[in-house]
């Protein structure tokens, strides 16, 4: 059978940085109806290829073909005109305007100028209600958690083309990473819409670094290494472990490791002890504690009360009820700073709007919490200051491996590993890891979590919450279970206990 | 496993609850300027009504007196919903009345002709401030400093000494009185009110006025969204400019003369009562109806100072400023109240 003939091309991309080249001489194709992933690290050069074709970065080389035309966009608005639709990889929405108009803005549907509001939220309202989101598309953005944002800014990819005379309807869709932080229903949905785009011919790109979702939904894929092409392969002639291998470029046996690894006994007294702890509106009251050097994973789906169970503990919300006290001391949680006193550390999902200062360096970053921890009139020794950020950026594998870069232009993984070295970094007490490992490449992400075992190990008591339940199960010694913002089950590790068990617990509300 | 597909995500545990979502309404803040009017006004009633407060005349005074503000001040609303600011507004006010009553009085040309052009050079200075902040990179609060200085400038080019207006059409146009019922308005407060809907419009109602909020909110993400960012921020300052002109149009009938000092520091005015109308100064949020009660209370307390009599006028920008360090503290309050 006759190959049919690409919907893009792309060859010979060269993109340089300032000091990095973020890709060199990279080809790229899509065919029309297939579902096509991107592979490769933190920093392989994916967001990179993504912004080059669709004109947010210009092309320092190489040309680019979109239905056998040869193209060069100036902006992202030119891009979608001829027909590609993209989520970029941080959602990228205006939080200020309501739903209906994040997903309409720039084609709203108007009668001689006049825009037609009426028509416009009834429309959007269908278009948020076929990917199964029951939400209010007259609610602005910002009141809803970034999951459902991440599906609007999909919602208006998808919705992008066909009310408008000026566009040519959607060719090429682009998903830089929109799974990461949707649950399992969630992107289920999301594959169910894929699915039948694909059906109507429109190609796909897809970013994830869920190897299970790109073996499931996937056709063909092309794998970056360090900015440049390591191959292009169809998804059934290339197993997980081959595909890492070209990935990282060596065999990975770490994620092996892990799955047999032993929970160490070694649990110490009560650390965090909370008693009828709880906020309205965030989630009701609940009892917790957490022992030394204990890791309690929370387990639920998205919205469940997760973060806001964390945020409480950590005094970013203020509890409305109950107390709390941490090692033996009473804390009153009203701000930051008091848990932050008692050694409390707060890894944020959400690293765009509450956690990295994208125009400080990677150092200024890092040593950001610790010299607040410190106060910021005892400076630290600058030899200090050095050796504890290289020994971090080693430990994480943060690249490029330069204290100097600006937080800002490193990839979306990247960023979400210096993140984390912020608070690794104070030695906290008590860690609350919230996804820390959204974003995060195969091998980073078994990194991640060798560190958080050898934190535990040596006494630090961490709360991880992930949105995959067998990464919450590894790692856990407790697991907590929440459902409508209410936490349902605490349950002890042990060999019986299965993911489709807690499953069983988030779907039914109760734990036998 | 099929069973966790539909259960547990309930549909209200996203929506947030009817309270925050009450305490984070983006109309809220207007309604508190549209209330402090009302009782600010209820004082003065119960205060001075013995003195002719109560006269319909008195309230319709507010338009008549603050028209030129008004306009001003829609359109600096729309650079402040953009996320910018802009500081030339008096200046441009002040040229437009040196180059209107030099046009009119040394010149002999007529004011019709003279307005559009005077129209016309306003936008085109806010237009060359928009694309040289939009091209350049360049913080918008610098370049329209430069025009704040260049617009002064050009006054004291035009003449040194003001130029006081005798031409019969702009004195009848300046006396019109437009009736009411109950009282009358003047041709400016008529254009003010024009204005003023008109900017309601656009905000509300064109594609224009959503992006002017989208790039408010985030300009990258606006960017990223594939809206055309610079063109609007640039008409933005066009818009701006447009109606710092017809402000300094207002402004000269209103007083029938041009001087090169006239409006100092009104941008200030324009600026604080932009605020006091609610809208955001970082960007992306507020009505342009929040600043027609922004002018109303500002206008209201340089009454109740004449009213009151023995206060110095100063007062009136010791009121302003205490209106607007409130206003500003309450901004903050709601706006970190929303991230939780
Ligand atoms: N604006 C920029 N300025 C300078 N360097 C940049 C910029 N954007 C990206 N880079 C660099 O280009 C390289 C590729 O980054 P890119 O974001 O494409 O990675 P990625 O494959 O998408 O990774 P991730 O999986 O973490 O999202 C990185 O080394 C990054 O630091
Ligand atoms: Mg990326």
């Amino acid at each position: 059978m006759a190959e049919p003939r690409p919907v893009l091309e792309m060859t010979g991309i060269v993109k340089e940085f300032p000091g990095v080249r973020a890709l060199s001489d990279v080809d790229f194709r899509l065919f029309p109806g297939e579902i096509h992933a991107l592979m490769g690290e933190n920093g392989a050069g994916k967001s990179t290829l993504i912004k080059v074709l669709t004109g947010v970065y210009s092309l320092d080389g190489g040309t680019i073909t979109l239905d056998g035309r040869s193209v060069r966009f100036g902006s992202p608005l030119q891009a979608q005109h001829a027909g590609i639709s993209t989520v970029y990889q941080e959602v990228n929405l205006c939080p200020n305007l309501s739903v209906a108009e994040n997903i309409f803005i720039g084609r709203e549907p108007t009668r001689m100028g006049r825009i037609q509001w009426k028509r416009m939220r009834k429309e959007a309202a269908e278009l948020v209600d076929r990917l199964g989101l029951d939400i209010d598309v007259t609610a602005p953005l910002s009141s809803y958690p970034l999951a459902v944002q991440q599906l609007v800014a999909i919602v208006r990819s998808v919705g992008t083309g066909d009310s408008d005379g000026e566009g040519s309807g959607t060719k090429v869709l682009v998903l830089d990473e929109p799974t990461s932080s949707l649950d399992r229903d969630e992107v289920q949905e999301l594959f169910r819409l894929m699915r039948r785009l694909k059906d109507e011919g429109v190609a796909i790109l897809f970013v994830s670094h869920f190897l299970d979702q790109i073996y499931e939904i996937c056709d063909r894929m092309t794998v970056l290494r360090n900015g440049t092409l390591v191959g292009e392969h169809m998804v059934g002639d290339l197993d997980q472990v081959g595909l890492i291998q070209l990935m990282i470029g060596k065999a990975l046996d770490q994620l092996e490791e892990l799955h047999d690894h032993q929970l160490h006994s070694d649990v110490g007294e009560t650390l965090v002890k909370a008693e009828g702890l709880g906020r309205t509106g965030g989630i009701a009251p609940f009892d917790l504690e957490i022992k030394k050097g204990e890791v309690l994973g929370l387990a639920g789906l998205l919205g469940s009360g997760r973060t806001e169970l964390a945020r409480l503990l950590f005094g970013a919300d203020q509890p409305d009820s109950g107390k709390a006290t941490i090692g033996g001391k009473q804390v009153s949680l009203s701000a930051p700073n008091d848990a932050i006193g008692a050694g409390v550390a707060f890894c944020s999902e959400n690293r765009k709007t509450e956690g990295l200062v994208p125009d400080l360096t990677v150092r200024e970053n890092i040593i950001l919490a610790l010299q607040a921890a410190r106060g910021w009139t005892r400076p630290i020794p600058v030899s200090q200051r050095d050796e504890l950020v290289a020994k971090y950026i080693k430990a994480l594998d943060i690249r490029p491996a330069n204290p100097e870069a600006r937080v800002g232009q490193l990839s979306g993984g990247n960023q979400q590993k210096v993140l984390l070295a912020r608070w690794l970094i104070t030695q906290p007490k008590l860690l609350i890891l919230d996804e820390p490992t959204r974003g995060i490449d195969v091998g980073a992400k078994a990194e991640i979590q060798k560190l958080v075992v050898s934190l535990s190990e040596d006494g630090m008591s961490v709360l991880y919450i992930a949105a995959e339940l067998e990464e919450v199960l590894r790692l856990s010694h407790t697991i907590g279970v929440l459902r409508d913002r209410r936490l349902v089950a605490q349950i002890t590790n042990g060999p019986e206990i299965t993911t489709s068990r807690i499953m069983e617990t988030i779907a039914s509300g109760e734990h036998q | 496993m099929s069973a966790t597909t539909q259960s547990p995500t309930a549909p209200d545990s996203r929506t947030p609850s009817k309270a925050a979502r009450l305490l984070g309404d983006r109309r809220l803040p207007v309604a508190a300027t549209a209330l402090l009017f009302l009782v600010m006004y209820g004082v003065g009633l119960g205060r001075y009504q013995y003195y002719g407060f109560a006269e319909p005349q008195v309230f319709l005074n507010l338009f008549i007196d603050n028209g030129y503000l008004l306009v001003a001040a829609v359109g600096v609303t729309f650079v402040i919903l953009s996320g910018g600011i802009d500081l030339s507004v008096g200046s441009v006010i002040g040229f437009t009345t040196m180059f209107t009553a030099w046009l009119v009085e040394r010149q002999g040309l007529p004011i019709v002709v003279v307005i559009p052009m005077a129209l016309a050079v306003g936008a085109f200075g806010g237009f060359l401030m928009g694309y040289v902040i939009h091209n350049f990179e360049i913080q918008p609060f610098i370049v329209t400093l430069a025009g704040l200085f260049l617009f002064r400038g050009l006054c004291l080019v035009i003449s040194k000494e003001s130029i006081s207006i005798g031409d019969s059409s702009v004195s009848s146009m300046a006396q019109a009185q437009v009736p009411l019922g109950v009282g009358f308005l003047s041709i400016g407060a008529i254009v003010a009110l024009v204005v003023l809907a008109l900017a309601f419009y656009v905000l509300h109602y064109t594609r224009f006025g959503r992006r002017v909020y989208a790039i408010g909110g985030n300009e990258q993400s606006a960017l990223l969204m594939g809206l055309p960012q610079g063109g609007t921020k640039i008409a933005v300052y066009t818009v701006s400019g447009f109606c710092s002109a017809l402000a300094g149009l207002l402004f000269t009938l209103y007083i029938q003369s041009g001087d090169p000092l006239h409006a100092t520091g009104m941008e200030l005015d324009a600026i604080a009562a932009v605020v006091i109308g609610g809208t955001l100064l970082t960007g992306g949020s507020g009505y342009v109806l929040g600043t027609l009660f922004g002018v109303l209370v500002l206008g209201l307390i340089k009454s109740i100072i004449q009213f009151e009599g023995t206060l110095s006028s100063w007062w009136t920008k010791i009121a302003t400023g205490v209106l607007l360090c409130a206003f500003i503290l309450i901004q903050r309050f709601m706006t970190t109240r929303k991230k939780t």
